[in-house]
């Protein structure tokens, strides 16, 4: 082989594996990316049951109930609208009411969301910005709450 | 007082910097040899202001100077000693002053040990990582200064975020940044290079040995914070692929490229173009990692957009850096001679699919990493690609990876045998071959996919070693011979297959302890027990102790193994009242290479506490072959070659030079 041909190789192969790469890379686009959304969209964009969604908030004060088997209710609120949620399992240290939520999960057909993990906010000092970003299109972000984010360096 | 020490020294770094990044190449254009001398001594000034600087910020950490207020922010009076320490780079501006702490000792380091390099491509060298040293010297001193004063010093200070006040974060930032940092040193040597205009082997000899340390302590630094965040998050996870995490592995990944493409051109002066090209990427890499943690652009673009002037910094000096780097390449590359040639079945061939497969797994990390702020910036939607897509794009380029791994070594430079090779390679396949079915017989049908990873970890395992097998003469020879012949082997080719071998021993434990492992959550009262793989967890109850600077809530669980009590396990939360924040502190038991871990989530209003309990089988191996790696890279850096052949070609280059 001359050194072209050999070039030509390396290269076809090279092409080869990012064809692959690329191909991977838009499969998985599709299938396992989720969209992030606050309580209003939802209800304004009438998202279809069972897509999978994170929806963004605070937990409204007086909507948690715990049940059996580390069972929770509560409803996550951007100010306008309200979205149900419930969730199994232990939720994290700082989820309270009236503090942010991040939930991940599914739309039920009854317009409840069943979350399959629960994220809250780190630290006093630092909001999930998804929940920054949802209030303040809701119009309830006063900017005294922009306190620096805390570093969560690592 | 010591804090204006402190900032002044790092003043007067900034001019030893601005020095060093012109006055060597002045010299190295006008043969100047005490121009291009001077930049040794900078680059040891430039190092001895810097860790004056760092030293007078840790004094002020240490004696709780809360005029200061970096310190104010960070650090809390009755914090233990070792966490005021740590608090010097558990923050923005103190890890910035450790970065550049570190490029400043790899400065010094090549100053100080260099002394067989080519002089003018030492005074490129140090001149171009004096650039970097300066433009971050810069960053610190505008937009991050840790010794700015308070007007009226606070009586306490702030606290250090609980999270971090951990043993793990005592040294993982550290390994992490002299790895991240340390690749600043390829980036040096190829724009040396590229301004030079030539290149040769004796260039590979020099940056691999610094390359594969830099390698190292990365590897060592990503696992410990994979540990770290394993048990601190307290849902046992190790691996996250969240951007942090993303932003140390991709130079990892690219770095790992690098290592294995210096070889091909130190050994057969091929793939220059391509050995220079990804030392400028693998910095590249390092520094976007940098800006992602340290532009407050993951954690809030709100932050980010209020308070840009960070943000906007790291970024110029990351177009500056990135683009001036590829700018130079795309001139001056073309220029370079062309090296030997090989058929695409060779070692050399090999070494490209490696090299081909880690650059592409790398893209789909950086995809998936950077595409969800792209689209946020472009469009506003907000997407979260999360494991899923990694798994599905980054897995499956790494088993083809893996597959490839055992037939590099085997294969002879130049023009390779594949069919021999894989002879060679039957027993490795033979013994993949039944951990696949072993694997299969034992788990019952858990999982399709999981047994084949195991077969592929036990192939690569059984694959690296074969080559330490056949040229040492285990099994056919007696046992002085193959000792003898062991010790004869290059350090390197040990290296090669130790490193080979603790990437399949990490994958393992991958393997294991994501598929076969088992989780419990539940509401607990004193007295009740839980069970899971055949462990037995009864709740003794719970305590509450004050430590230091917070108060701990401790449940104590006894651990019986059938009738037997193997242990006592003590998962406890910690509440900071400086901060009213709580921290999770996991219990640990390890069995074997398992652990089982449980950790403690909110207390009911019946009196019950809600657990996590989870079993990881092999868990301990993902670290463990992380450690064996890094003790792969040190066999091979310990290599004789690397130790006393360097003057020779130091010679030949100084004869290049002169003709």
């Amino acid at each position: 082989m001359t050194r072209k041909q050999r070039r030509l190789v390396l290269i076809g192969t090279s092409l080869c594996v990012l064809a692959v790469a690329a191909g991977l890379i838009l499969s998985a686009m599709r299938d396992s990316i989720v969209f992030f959304t606050s309580p209003t969209d939802v209800v304004e964009k009438h998202s279809p049951p069972g897509a999978r969604l994170r929806i963004g908030g605070l937990v409204k004060p007086g909507s948690v109930v715990r049940g059996d088997n580390l069972q929770v209710r509560f409803a996550i609120t951007d100010g306008k609208t309200d979205i149900p949620a419930h969730y199994q399992g232990i939720v994290p240290d700082l989820f309270r009411e009236g503090q942010g939520v991040v939930a991940e999960g599914k739309l039920e057909p009854g317009g409840t969301f069943a979350a399959d993990s629960v994220l809250a906010k780190h630290d006093e000092r630092y909001m999930p910005r998804e929940v920054v970003d949802a209030l303040k299109k809701s119009g309830r972000w006063e900017e005294s709450e922009s306190r620096r984010p805390g570093g969560t360096s690592r | 007082m010591i804090a204006e020490l402190g900032h002044y020294a790092l003043v007067l770094a900034l001019a030893l910097g601005l020095i060093q990044a012109i006055a060597p190449i002045v010299g190295a254009r006008a043969g100047d040899a005490a121009l291009m001398r001077l930049a040794n001594s900078t680059a040891l000034m430039q190092f001895a202001f810097v860790a004056f600087s760092f030293a007078a910020l840790t004094i002020c950490y240490v004696n709780s100077d809360f005029s200061v207020a970096n310190v104010f922010e960070n650090s809390h009076s009755r914090m233990p000693l070792i966490y005021k320490i740590t608090s010097v780079w558990g923050n923005h501006e103190g890890s910035m002053l450790l970065w550049v702490l570190i490029l400043a000792l790899f400065g010094a380091l090549v100053a100080a040990f260099g002394s067989n390099l080519p002089a003018t491509l030492k005074a490129y060298v140090l001149a171009v990582q004096s650039w970097i040293a300066s433009a971050f010297y810069l960053f610190i001193l505008l937009t991050s200064n840790p010794f700015l004063r308070l007007d009226q010093a606070p009586s306490e200070g702030r606290d250090l975020n609980p999270i971090l006040q951990d043993p793990g974060l005592a040294i993982h930032p550290p390994l992490l940044y002299v790895g991240y940092v340390g690749f600043s040193l390829a980036f040096s040597f190829a724009i040396a290079a590229l301004i030079e205009g030539r290149i040769d082997a004796a260039w590979a000899r020099w940056v691999r040995p610094w390359t594969l340390a830099a390698w190292m302590f990365l590897t060592i630094g990503i696992a410990m914070g994979s540990y770290w965040a394993y048990y601190t998050l307290g849902w046992g996870g190790f691996w996250f692929w969240d951007p942090v995490e993303n932003a140390s592995f991709m130079p990892w990944l690219a770095g790992t490229a690098l290592l294995h493409s210096a070889v091909v051109m130190e050994k057969r002066n091929a793939l220059k173009i391509w050995t220079i090209l990804l030392a400028i990427l693998t910095f590249s890499l390092s520094l976007i990692g940098t800006f992602l943690v340290r532009s407050g652009v993951l954690t809030s673009v709100h932050a980010f957009a209020t308070d840009p002037t960070r943000g906007v910094f790291i970024l110029a000096i990351l177009i500056l850096f990135i683009g001036g780097g590829l700018t130079l390449f795309a001139w001056r590359a073309p220029m370079l001679k062309q090296g030997g040639i090989f058929a695409p079945i060779s070692r050399e061939g090999a070494l490209v699919f490696n090299n081909l497969f880690l650059t592409t797994a790398c893209l789909t990390v950086f995809v998936g990493t950077l595409y969800p702020l792209a689209l946020e910036a472009l469009t506003g939607d907000k997407i979260s690609v999360g494991a899923p897509f990694f798994n599905l794009t980054f897995g499956p380029l790494f088993v083809a990876l893996l597959f490839v791994v055992p037939f590099g070594p085997l294969l002879a430079w130049k023009r390779g045998d594949i069919l021999g090779v894989a002879q060679r390679l039957m027993a490795a396949f033979a013994i993949g071959i039944v951990a696949v079915a072993a694997t299969f017989a034992v788990e019952n049908g858990q999982s399709v996919l999981a047994p084949f990873g195991v077969g592929l970890a036990f192939y690569v395992m059984a694959g690296s070693l074969i080559d330490l097998v056949e040229r040492t003469g285990l099994f056919r020879l007696p046992l002085a011979t193959v000792r003898m012949r062991a010790a004869g082997l290059p350090r390197s080719t040990w290296g090669t297959a130790v490193a080979h071998f603790g990437v399949a021993v990490s994958m393992l434990g991958i393997i294991c302890a994501a598929t076969w492992g088992s989780e419990r959550i539940i509401a607990l009262k004193p007295t009740q027990t839980v069970s899971i793989s055949g462990y037995e967890l009864s709740f003794d109850g719970i305590a509450r102790r004050p430590g230091p600077n917070y108060e701990s809530l401790i449940a104590r669980f006894t651990v019986r193994h059938g009738a037997e009590v193997i242990g006592v396990m003590e998962p406890s939360k910690r509440t900071f009242s400086s901060r009213s924040m709580t921290t999770n502190e996991a219990a640990l038991m390890t069995i074997g290479a398992g652990q089982l871990y449980l950790s403690l989530g909110d207390p009911n209003d019946d009196g019950a506490l809600a657990i996590r309990l989870y079993y990881k089988p092999m868990v301990m191996l993902i670290w463990l072959g992380a450690v064996v790696m890094m003790l792969g890279g040190a066999l091979s850096l310990s290599d004789r070659r690397l130790r006393v052949g360097a003057p020779k070609p130091a010679a030949r280059s100084a004869m290049q030079a002169a003709e």
